[in-house]
């Protein structure tokens, strides 16, 4: 399944860094990778391929919430179909 | 791949407007569990709503991390217990109902539905075994909801039910006293009941439908006001642009959940619900986007208006985005669930009459609403009755849900926490209409009913 990872908030070095570091980690691949600022919150969604995913899907949302936490970033994965759905005819 | 700017609008949407689905209901078919002893009926009810339902809450747990979507209720709805239990001898219902609330705790589901009766035209001896049961089924059971439907346009106004029912909401009010009454907020009165309504208190599992159907129902008042606040001043042409793109986003959700749902489980897909329920979460009330639109306060002349236009825009937007639309798909205005209608009516802008009224353009009637605990059965009657004939003339769905609060009167207020929320007192007429009830039969089928 390929899911879209949201990090929303204050800008600060090696949020990508942790991020990405922890995927790899649970095996997920990153297939594109996005960030702005929106709003004044920097914003970055990347698309991931979870097949190889060597964890639950729970656990990795867990793992990725935490770090999340540590970084004072709001982490959200989700399958990319809500948005497709929401947003595509 | 999706653009930032359409990936952060669901996050928002979910994360600030608090977008959530309000319940997957799961519809089963009781119609082959009937049977001439009312314990071996119940021990079949019993075990084919665990053996349908018993993946029902881990599946919508998944679809919660899956796309990170809550999911605030997982229900049931069953078929009509009076066309079931009719077989047996039984001489009340009670057991069936603590059968349902057994299973019901058993899967895990918040509420199940389906106590009911359909009596618009007539009453078999089985649906007044039911109806007399209801007070002491809902005053010992949790979980299960009760509905039942006293008219319908084709048929008219049964008015001997309209009568019993407004004498059975009081008893359910009162054999629950010491909790503010909260058995009559399980119990809802029905003009036109749909068949495949997922939303509590009145969800049934209707005889035209299948064997089991998932149904769903959306919500997302947050996500509409949010929206409106984008177009302030703007003409009315606009607001109904905007709300209808934002119904048409909120029901892919529902229309992406049920799909997913009814797969996992191996089960038909029933149809979306598109009402907006609010909930009484602050930034998730549907009185606040009719202030939004310009009202100073709900109730304000211009509410009735601004809520034709809400339900409207709202079943345009959201008709394209499901394959099957169903159930009430309305707007709903429930006093005790919405924080904005609490305020209303605390200030005075809101009363029963502009309740009334509000239900001629939306669904789906006068909804968890706190009476003054004097108020007579004959009332609540007569209150059934206005509400069942604005349903029958105008062919569409309208209900009375309204907790006559023991001991408590204008100006107090009830609490009952959670998705109920609490309820200030509404003043209700102090005029009589003993009389008028008293005189039963059936109102006859308006002439909108004759369209062959």
């Amino acid at each position: 399944m390929r899911a879209i990872i949201t990090v929303i908030g204050v800008d600060r070095i090696g949020i990508i860094a942790e991020v990405s570091t922890l995927l790899a980690e649970a095996n997920v691949n990153i297939l594109d990778i996005n960030q702005t600022v929106l709003d004044d919150y920097f914003t970055m969604t990347m698309l991931v391929s979870l097949e190889a995913l060597e964890i639950s899907l729970e656990e990795l949302k867990k793992e990725l919430v935490e770090s999340g936490e540590k970084l004072g970033v709001s982490i959200r994965l989700q399958h990319e179909d809500i948005f497709r759905s929401m947003h595509r005819i | 791949m999706l653009n930032t700017y359409e990936i952060m609008e669901t996050i928002r949407m979910l994360e600030e407007e608090k977008l959530d689905i309000r319940t997957v209901t799961m519809g089963i078919s009781l119609s082959d569990c009937a049977d001439g002893d009312g314990e071996r009926a119940r021990e079949k009810i019993y075990n084919k709503i665990v053996n349908y339902a018993g993946d029902l809450v881990k599946v919508a747990e998944e679809i919660e991390i899956k796309y990170d979507i809550p999911i605030i209720n997982k229900r049931i709805s069953v078929t009509p217990i009076s066309l079931i239990a009719a077989a047996c001898e039984d001489k009340d219902y009670i057991e069936f109902a603590k059968t349902l609330d057994q299973a019901a705790k058993e899967v895990g589901v918040d509420f199940i539905g389906g106590f009911s009766a359909l009596v618009h035209k007539g009453m078999t001896a089985a649906d007044k075994k039911l109806i007399n049961s209801i007070p002491e089924a809902l005053a010992q059971t949790e979980r299960v909801c009760s509905s039942v439907n006293i008219g319908t346009t084709r048929a008219g106004l049964n008015m001997d039910a309209v009568a019993q029912m407004g004498r059975i909401v009081k008893e359910c009010a009162e054999l629950t006293a010491d909790n503010g009454g909260v058995a009559a907020s399980k119990l809802v009165v029905f003009a036109n009941a749909p068949e495949d309504n997922p939303f509590m208190a009145g969800a049934f599992h209707g005889v035209g439908e299948g064997e089991c159907m998932i149904n769903v129902g959306i919500s997302g008042p947050g996500a509409v006001k949010a929206a409106l606040t984008k177009v302030k001043g703007e003409p009315f042409d606009q607001v109904a642009e905007t709300i209808k793109k934002t119904a048409f986003k909120i029901t892919r959700m529902g229309q992406l959940v049920a799909k997913e749902a009814s797969e996992k489980l191996g089960v038909t897909a029933g149809i979306v619900d598109l009402s907006l329920a609010p909930t009484p979460a602050v930034g998730d009330s549907v009185a606040r986007i009719l202030e939004e639109m310009g009202v100073e306060v709900a109730g304000a002349h211009g509410t009735t208006a601004a809520l034709a236009l809400l339900n409207d825009a709202v079943k345009k937007g959201g008709v394209m985005a499901s394959s099957h639309v169903g159930g009430l798909s309305g707007a709903f205005i429930p006093v005790s669930e919405d924080a904005g209608m609490i305020e209303a009516v605390e200030k005075g802008a809101l009363s029963l009459e502009k309740l009334e009224a509000m239900t001629a353009v939306c669904s789906v009637g006068l909804d968890m609403i706190a009476l003054p605990g004097k108020t007579t059965a004959a009332t609540i009657s007569a209150i059934i009755a206005d509400e069942a004939a604005i349903g029958m003339v105008n062919h569409k769905t309208t209900a009375v849900r309204v907790i006559p609060v023991p001991g408590k009167d204008v100006g107090e207020e009830v609490v009952y926490g959670g998705l109920f929320g609490r309820a200030p007192i509404m003043k209700v007429s102090e005029f009589s209409s003993i009389d008028f009830i008293a005189r039963g039969g059936r109102i006859p089928a308006p002439l909108q009913s004759l369209k062959n």
